[in-house]
C-alpha cells in the first residue's frame, strides 16, 4: 500500500511502468505465511491490470501464477479472496491443472458467508468441464433455488455458460430453474427465464407453453419482459415462415400489451419487436409508431436515438406509417447528437414530399463532412431512394452526390455513392449525360481499383449510346496512361465496345488500341491484340459476338467443363456449348455484390483460351445449385449439362399431412422432375416413396428413382426422367400426379418402425404444368438492334397479332408476357414510360438444345391491349411454338 | 464494456464476444478510434463499426458500454448507468482517473458483477456496491494505512 500511494502521488499512472516478469517475480510473496491481504491484493491487481492491457501469459507463466494463487486461500481477507476468484476465471483460459481449486471453490461456494457464495460459484463454473460437473451438481441445484439472489443469479447465469459445453447435464435442472423464475428479485427472474429457454429452445411447443405462461403472468423484471418478447417475436417468425401466423395470435397481443408497460426499456423493446416483424401490417404498426414519436421528444438522447433509428427502419418498408412524425422528426434535425440528426434527416426524406427534397439536402450538406462513414452510407442510400421516387429532382441529387464523392472517404462509401449514381443512370434516362459525366471524373481521381474497373465497364456499355461518344474516350484513354494494370485492361475493353458499336470512331480507337500492344502488363497487352484483330476485320456480327456481347455461359460451369478438358486431353477441340448458359439474375436478387461480380465476370476476354478464366466470385446461380445435386444422383448424369430449373412449385398445401414441391429440371433431351418431399407425421416412417405422373401424350417415361425412406421432418427427394416428344408442340401440357408410399407406423419419439409390416397408401397432388417457359433459359443482348438484324439475315422469322382483352394496362400485359415466355427482357424494355398508349417489348432467350430466339412485342393500347408478336429464331419449329403458345 | 483515460488510452476493458475483435490489437485500435469519434461531442450515444455504444464521461474518464446494434439501446444504458453509479459510489464520488486506479480492485470486482460473459448481472448500483464493494468504509483510511506504516 505504502508503494502504490507513493507512486499514485508521483508518477499518476502507479500501474505505468510494471513489467510482467516482476510481477510474476513478486507472485512469490503469496507464499509467506501470514498472508499480507493488502499487498497480495496490489499484486493480484497488478496481473490482471497487465492481462486486461492485453500482455500474453505463456501456459507455464499462467500455471505458476496460479499455483502461487491457490496459496491466498489460507488468508479470510474478503476482498483478496473475491480477487483470487476473478484471477482464477481469467487464467482459466491459458493455465493448466486448474482442477485443483475445484474443493477450495466448492467449499466457499456451500459456506456461510454469502459474499463468497455468488462468485466462488462463478468462479468454479469457468473452470469445470463435462466430468468435474457431475461433482457439483448437487450443489449447484441448491444455489440454484437459493434464497439470497446473488447466489441464485450466479448459478442460472453460470448453468447458461454451461449449457454450451454440457447441455444435458443442465437440462436436468429444469425444476430448480422453472422455481427459480417464480422469484422475488428482479435479475434472478431474468436469468432464470434465459435459462429456461436455452433448455427448452429445440422444443417449439414447449417455449410457445412458457411464453403464454409467463406473458399472463406480470413479470416484475423489465429485462425479463424484453427477453420473453424477443422469444415471442422468434416464434412468430417461425409460425410465418411455416406459414400459419395470424395477426390476432396470442404472441402478438402480447407484445402490443408491452407497449403500454411502465418501464421505457420494455415499451422500446416491444416498439423495436412490432417493427422488426416481417409482415406486420400498417395498422399494426400504428401504436408502435406512436409510442416512437413520444420517445422522439424525450430529453434522453439515446432514447431520442433509438427512436429515430427504428423510425428510419419503418421508413423503410411503410413510409407512410411515420409521416404521422414528420413534425418531430424536424425538430430533431438540429439535435446536438449528430448520429439522431442525421438519421432523422434520412428518414424524413424516405417520407417527405418532393417540396422539402431541396431544403433538407442543403440541411445534410451543412454537416454531412462531420458524421463517420457510416451514416454517409445511410445518407447515400436515402438519397438513392430519393432518385427513384422524384425522378425530377435528379440534378439536385446528382450535384450532392458527386461533391460527396470528391470528399475523403473509404471504399465502401464511395462505392455506395458510385452504386447510386449507377442506378440513377439506369432509371432515369434524362440523369445519364450528368452522371456519366460524374462518373468520368470521379475516375480521373480514384484510388480504389475496383470502383474505377465498374466504372470503365459501365463506360463502355453505356459511353457509345450517348450523343457524343467521343468525349469519354478521352477519360478512358487517360486510364490507360496513368492506371495499374487491371484498370487498363478495364479500359482497353471499353474502348474496344466504343470501335465497335461507333464506326465513326473505329480508326481512332484502332490508333489507340495499337498502342495497348505495346503495354508491359500480359493481360493488357492480350486484350488489346484480342480486340485489335476482332475489330479490324471490320465484321460487324463478329464484333458483336465477341465484344458487344460478353460471356454468356455460366462461369463457375465454365470453370468446371475447362477444368475436365484439361484433365483428359484429348483432339477435340473444346466446345463452349456444353457448358450451360448462365441464368440472368431475376430483378430481385440484383443486390450491389451480384452487380460487381457480372461486371467482373464481362472483363474475361479471351474466350479461347482456358488458361486466362480468372476465378471470378460470380454469384452461385439457381440452375448452378441444382445441377451440382443433380450431378451427385449417379442415374441422372448421362442426360448431357442442365439446361434450366423453374422455380419450385407447392403441389400440396402447407400444412398438410405430406408436404410436396416440384422442380423441373429441363435438359436438351429429357425432362427431370425432381419431388422433394417432407413428411410432416412424427408417428409414421414412409418408405419406397415415389409419384406418379399422367403425361400427356408424346412425353416417355425413361426413369424412375424413388426416395427409399422418409422420416419424419425430413426432406427426401424423388425423381422422375422423360424423354420430350418429338414434336414441340406436345411438350407443352399438364401434369397430374400421385404421391405413393408404403406407410409403417412408428414411435414418434424414437423414430423407430412399430413393427415390420406396413400398407401401401397414396395421396392426391395439384396438377402442374410444364410450360415453354421452362424450356427457355434467359439471356441479355447488350445490344438488341443489332443482334435482331442481324437475326433478321439468318434466322426464320415468325409473325403474328393478338388481343389481349382481358390485360387492362400495358403493364399487365408486359409482366404477363415475360413471366409466360420466360424470357429475359433487354435494353430496359420491359419498364414502360408513363402516360404512354403503344410500347415495344424486346426479349431474348435461348431454347433447350441451344436455339437462339428474339421475340419483338410491338404491344398497343387501345379500349384492350394488341400485340404484334415477331419471333425470330434459328429452329422454325421453335418460333412457330412460341407463336403458338401465346396464342 | 470498457474505461479509457483522457488520452483514449484503457484503463479497463472487458469483451465479452470472441467474435467482435478478437485480439487485444484490434479492441485497442476500436477503442482509440472510438475515443477519437467521442471525445468532444458530450452525445451519449454512437454508432461504429456495426457497434452500438453508449458513452458518458467524467472529469478525465470515459466510460462505454458497447453492444451489438440490434440490441435495446436502453438495456446498454441501464449497463452504463450502473457501471457509472457503482464506480461513483465506490469511490465516494470522486470519479477520476487517479482514485479509479488506486481503487481499481474494486472497481474490477464491480464490473466483473455487472456483467458475467455478456450477460447482465447486475443493473442495479446500490445492490451491486453492496455486493462488492464490503470495504468501502475504510477506503478513506488509505491515509491512515500511510500513517500506520
Amino acid at each position: 500500500m505504502v508503494i502504490k500511494a507513493h507512486l499514485s502521488r508521483g508518477s499518476g499512472n502507479p500501474f505505468q511502468n510494471i513489467e510482467k516478469t516482476t510481477v510474476l517475480q513478486e507472485t512469490r510473496t503469496f507464499n509467506d505465511t501470514p498472508v499480507n491481504p493488502r499487498k497480495c491484493t496490489h499484486i493480484l491487481t497488478k496481473i490482471l491490470y497487465l492481462l486486461n492491457q492485453g500482455e500474453q501469459l505463456s501456459t507455464t507463466e499462467a500455471t505458476e501464477a496460479f499455483f502461487a494463487m491457490t496459496k491466498l486461500f489460507q488468508s479470510r481477507d474478503v476482498i483478496l479472496r473475491r480477487m483470487v476468484y476473478l484471477g482464477i476465471k481469467e487464467l482459466s483460459a491459458i493455465a493448466e491443472d486448474l482442477i485443483i481449486v475445484t474443493s477450495s471453490l466448492t467449499k466457499d461456494m456451500t459456506g456461510k458467508e454469502d459474499l463468497y457464495r455468488a462468485a466462488a460459484i462463478r468462479a468454479l463454473c469457468s473452470i469445470t468441464d463435462v466430468t468435474t460437473l457431475q461433482g457439483i451438481e448437487r450443489y449447484m441445484k441448491q444455489a440454484i433455488v437459493d434464497r439470497n439472489s446473488a447466489v441464485s443469479s450466479a448459478a442460472l447465469v453460470s448453468s447458461l455458460h454451461l449449457t454450451k459445453i454440457a447441455g444435458d447435464v443442465v437440462k436436468r435442472w429444469v425444476n430448480e430453474v422453472q422455481e427459480a423464475v417464480n422469484s422475488d428479485s428482479v435479475m434472478v427472474q431474468y436469468h432464470a427465464l434465459g435459462v429456461l429457454y436455452h433448455i427448452r429452445k429445440s422444443d417449439r411447443l414447449a417455449v410457445n407453453k412458457l411464453v403464454a405462461k409467463l406473458s399472463h403472468m406480470s413479470l416484475k423484471s423489465p429485462y425479463a419482459v424484453c427477453m420473453l418478447i424477443r422469444i415471442a417475436c422468434k416464434l412468430l417468425e417461425d409460425e410465418d415462415s411455416s406459414g400459419g401466423g395470424s395477426s390476432d395470435s396470442p404472441l402478438f397481443e402480447f407484445i402490443e400489451s408491452c407497449l403500454r408497460h411502465k418501464s421505457e426499456m420494455v415499451i422500446y423493446e416491444a416498439a423495436h419487436a412490432i417493427v422488426n416483424l416481417r409482415r406486420t401490417t400498417s395498422r399494426e404498426l400504428a401504436p408502435a409508431v406512436s409510442v416512437l414519436q413520444l420517445f422522439c421528444s424525450s430529453p434522453k438522447p439515446t432514447l431520442r436515438f433509438a427512436a429515430v433509428r427504428t423510425l428510419n427502419k419503418v421508413a423503410m418498408s411503410h413510409p407512410e406509417a411515420v409521416t404521422a412524425c414528420n413534425l418531430d422528426l424536424e425538430n430533431l434535425i438540429t439535435d446536438s447528437n449528430r448520429s439522431v440528426a442525421t438519421l432523422a434527416i434520412t428518414t424524413l426524406l424516405k417520407t417527405g414530399a418532393e417540396s422539402s427534397v431541396d431544403r433538407l439536402m442543403k440541411q445534410i450538406a451543412s454537416f454531412v463532412s462531420e458524421i463517420s462513414d457510416e451514416f454517409k452510407i445511410v445518407v447515400v442510400q436515402a438519397i438513392r431512394a430519393l432518385c427513384l421516387k422524384f425522378p425530377r429532382k435528379h440534378s439536385v441529387l446528382m450535384n450532392f452526390l458527386s461533391a460527396m464523392l470528391r470528399d475523403e472517404g473509404g471504399l465502401e462509401y464511395k462505392a455506395s455513392i458510385a452504386d447510386t449514381i449507377i442506378t440513377i443512370i439506369e432509371e432515369n434516362p434524362e440523369a445519364k449525360e450528368t452522371g456519366l459525366a460524374h462518373l468520368c471524373e470521379f475516375i480521373e481521381d480514384c484510388e480504389h481499383t475496383s470502383l474505377a474497373v465498374r466504372i470503365l465497364h459501365l463506360l463502355g456499355k453505356e459511353g457509345p449510346r450517348t450523343k457524343q461518344p467521343s468525349r469519354y474516350i478521352r477519360f478512358i484513354y487517360n486510364r490507360v496512361i496513368l492506371e495499374n494494370a487491371p484498370v487498363r485492361a478495364a479500359a482497353v475493353a471499353a474502348m474496344a465496345q466504343f470501335g465497335a458499336a461507333c464506326p465513326d470512331l473505329l480508326p481512332n480507337i484502332q490508333v489507340l488500341l495499337a498502342r495497348c500492344q505495346m503495354d508491359t502488363d500480359d493481360e493488357v497487352r492480350d486484350r488489346a491484340t484480342y480486340y485489335y484483330s476482332i475489330l479490324e476485320t471490320q465484321d460487324k456480327p463478329l464484333a458483336n459476338h465477341y465484344i458487344v456481347e460478353g460471356l454468356q455461359v455460366s462461369i463457375p460451369s465454365l470453370e468446371r467443363a475447362l477444368h475436365q478438358y484439361t484433365m483428359n486431353p484429348t483432339d477435340v477441340p473444346f466446345d463452349m456449348k456444353c457448358v450451360p448458359l448462365a441464368a440472368v439474375p431475376s430483378e430481385e436478387i440484383v443486390n450491389p455484390s451480384a452487380k460487381g461480380g457480372q461486371a467482373d465476370g464481362m472483363l474475361i476476354s479471351a474466350a479461347s483460351s482456358g488458361s486466362k478464366v480468372l476465378a471470378v466470385a460470380a454469384t452461385v446461380s439457381r440452375e448452378e445449385s441444382y445441377a451440382e445435386k443433380l450431378r451427385s444422383v449417379p442415374e441422372l448424369v448421362a442426360f448431357g449439362p442442365l439446361f434450366r430449373s423453374s422455380e419450385p412449385v407447392e403441389l400440396t398445401e402447407s400444412e398438410t399431412e405430406y408436404v410436396v414441391r416440384c422442380i423441373k429440371h429441363s435438359f436438351p433431351q429429357h425432362l427431370v422432375l425432381q419431388f422433394d418431399c417432407v413428411n410432416t407425421l412424427s408417428d409414421q416412417l414412409l418408405e419406397n416413396v415415389r409419384v406418379e405422373v399422367e403425361t400427356p401424350t408424346g412425353y416417355q417415361l425413361v426413369q424412375e428413382i424413388p426416395c427409399p425412406r422418409l422420416s419424419y421432418s425430413e426432406t427426401g427427394t424423388a425423381y422422375l426422367v422423360f424423354q420430350f416428344p418429338e414434336e414441340l408442340g406436345a411438350t407443352v401440357g399438364t401434369f397430374n400426379a400421385t404421391l405413393k408410399f408404403l406407410v409403417k407406423d412408428c414411435d414418434p419419439a424414437t423414430g423407430l418402425p412399430d413393427s415390420d409390416e406396413g400398407y401401401d397408401d397414396e395421396y392426391m397432388l395439384e396438377d402442374f404444368e410444364v410450360t415453354l417457359g421452362d424450356q427457355i433459359q434467359k439471356v441479355t443482348k447488350a445490344n438488341f438492334g443489332a443482334a435482331w438484324e442481324e437475326a433478321g439475315a439468318t434466322h426464320c422469322e415468325l409473325a403474328d397479332t393478338y388481343s389481349l382483352s382481358n390485360m387492362g394496362t400495358l403493364e399487365e400485359a408486359v409482366k404477363n408476357i415475360i413471366s409466360f415466355l420466360g424470357m429475359q427482357p433487354v435494353e430496359r424494355s420491359d419498364r414502360i414510360p408513363e402516360g404512354k398508349s403503344s410500347h415495344t417489348l424486346l426479349l431474348a432467350g435461348v431454347f433447350r438444345g441451344g436455339y437462339e430466339i428474339l421475340v419483338q412485342v410491338k404491344l398497343a393500347l387501345a379500349a384492350a391491349v394488341t400485340m404484334q408478336l415477331t419471333v425470330r429464331s434459328t429452329n422454325p419449329e421453335v418460333a412457330e411454338l412460341v407463336t403458338s403458345a401465346v396464342g | 464494456m470498457a474505461i479509457l483515460d483522457n488520452d483514449g488510452n484503457r484503463i479497463l476493458a472487458k469483451y465479452y464476444d470472441k467474435n467482435v475483435f478478437a485480439t487485444a490489437k484490434e479492441q485497442k485500435a476500436f477503442e482509440k478510434n472510438l475515443f477519437n469519434k467521442t471525445h468532444r461531442a458530450n452525445a451519449e450515444i454512437i454508432m461504429l463499426d456495426g457497434l452500438t455504444c453508449v458513452y458518458r464521461s467524467n472529469v478525465d474518464l470515459f466510460f462505454y458500454v458497447m453492444g451489438s446494434s440490434h440490441e435495446n439501446e436502453l438495456i446498454l444504458m441501464s449497463v452504463l448507468n450502473c457501471l457509472y453509479d457503482a464506480v461513483s459510489q465506490i469511490l465516494r464520488k470522486n470519479v477520476e482517473k487517479r482514485v479509479v486506479l488506486e481503487n481499481l480492485d474494486i472497481v474490477m470486482l464491480a464490473m466483473d458483477e455487472i456483467c458475467d460473459g455478456g450477460i447482465v448481472m447486475e443493473a442495479d448500483s446500490s445492490a451491486l456496491v453492496q455486493r462488492v464493494a464490503l470495504r468501502t468504509d475504510d477506503i478513506p483510511l488509505g491515509e491512515q494505512t500511510v500513517a500506520q506504516v
